[in-house]
């Protein structure tokens, strides 16, 4: 009986092309990465809208370093 | 008929997957550990690093791996400049090697960091690659004979400063050439 080989053909080469985009960025390759406008928190405002939407959506309030049971009653 | 090609198919994917899985962390992880204490630093001279590189021979040195957008190398900085200052009468030598992308950056770093012991760039990345630092910023003590004392990863202010002044003094201590 003759196995096909197409698919685990294609899923190797598939990992392989994925698997080629996995770089090890060496400590002082960090520059980019180190820059202020790589911070998520970096604009107060957008930070405090998107705090306002996550915990109402997600009742999870105080779930991001404040002490809470996140119900999201307040 | 198909329904057995079909499992073998299944089955043999599956194992191709899971082979490949199993050598990501490998290939995520491998890797030498970088120097280590003891082992011999390589020859500073025979890199091409921009800059005067001091005489090191029978000198404490602390090679300091640093960059402009690293945090903790700025607040580094005052505290080799203070260590350059107390210990280099006494046979200290603060080597610091930048590795920006980006001389003016650099020199920037500089102008507002002023410091007197010697900085060299390594445009090339030819040091940095072959001591393979684990973090920013990144230092060796060197003994006189030029062996790696200590490796400090990252700056921790002033238990850093406290962890520096007493491997250079035993250092200076022990050196021969300082008695």
């Amino acid at each position: 009986m003759k196995i096909p080989l197409k698919i685990p053909l294609l899923v190797g080469l598939s990992c392989a092309a994925l698997g080629s985009g996995c770089v090890n960025v060496k400590p002082w390759e960090r520059s980019v990465l180190a820059d202020y406008t790589m911070r998520p928190d970096r604009n107060p405002l957008a930070d405090a809208f998107a705090e306002h939407t996550w915990f109402s959506r997600e009742a999870a309030s105080g779930g991001r370093g404040v002490g809470g049971g996140g119900c999201g009653c307040n | 008929m198909k329904e057995n090609v079909m499992r073998n198919t299944v089955n043999q994917t599956i194992r191709l997957v899971a082979l490949m899985a199993a050598f990501i962390p490998v290939a995520m992880f491998a890797g030498d550990k970088g120097l280590q204490a003891g082992n011999a630093f390589p020859d500073i001279a025979g890199f091409p690093l921009e800059g005067k590189v001091p005489n090191l021979k029978d000198k404490v040195v602390i090679v300091d791996f640093w960059a402009s957008w690293c945090g903790p190398c700025k607040e580094s900085f005052p505290i080799m400049e203070d260590l350059q200052s107390r210990f280099g009468a006494k046979g200290l030598v603060v080597l610091a090697v930048n590795v920006d992308d980006d001389v003016q950056a650099m020199n920037d770093f500089l102008k507002k960091h002023p410091v007197t012991f010697p900085v060299v760039r390594d445009a090339k990345k030819k040091l940095v690659s072959a001591v393979n630092i684990k973090s920013m910023p990144c230092s060796f003590v060197l003994t006189p004979q030029g062996k790696v004392a200590t490796v400090h990863k990252g700056f921790h202010g002033e238990q850093t400063r406290a962890q520096y002044t007493k491997e250079i003094e035993e250092l200076i201590a022990g050196n021969p050439s300082r008695k």
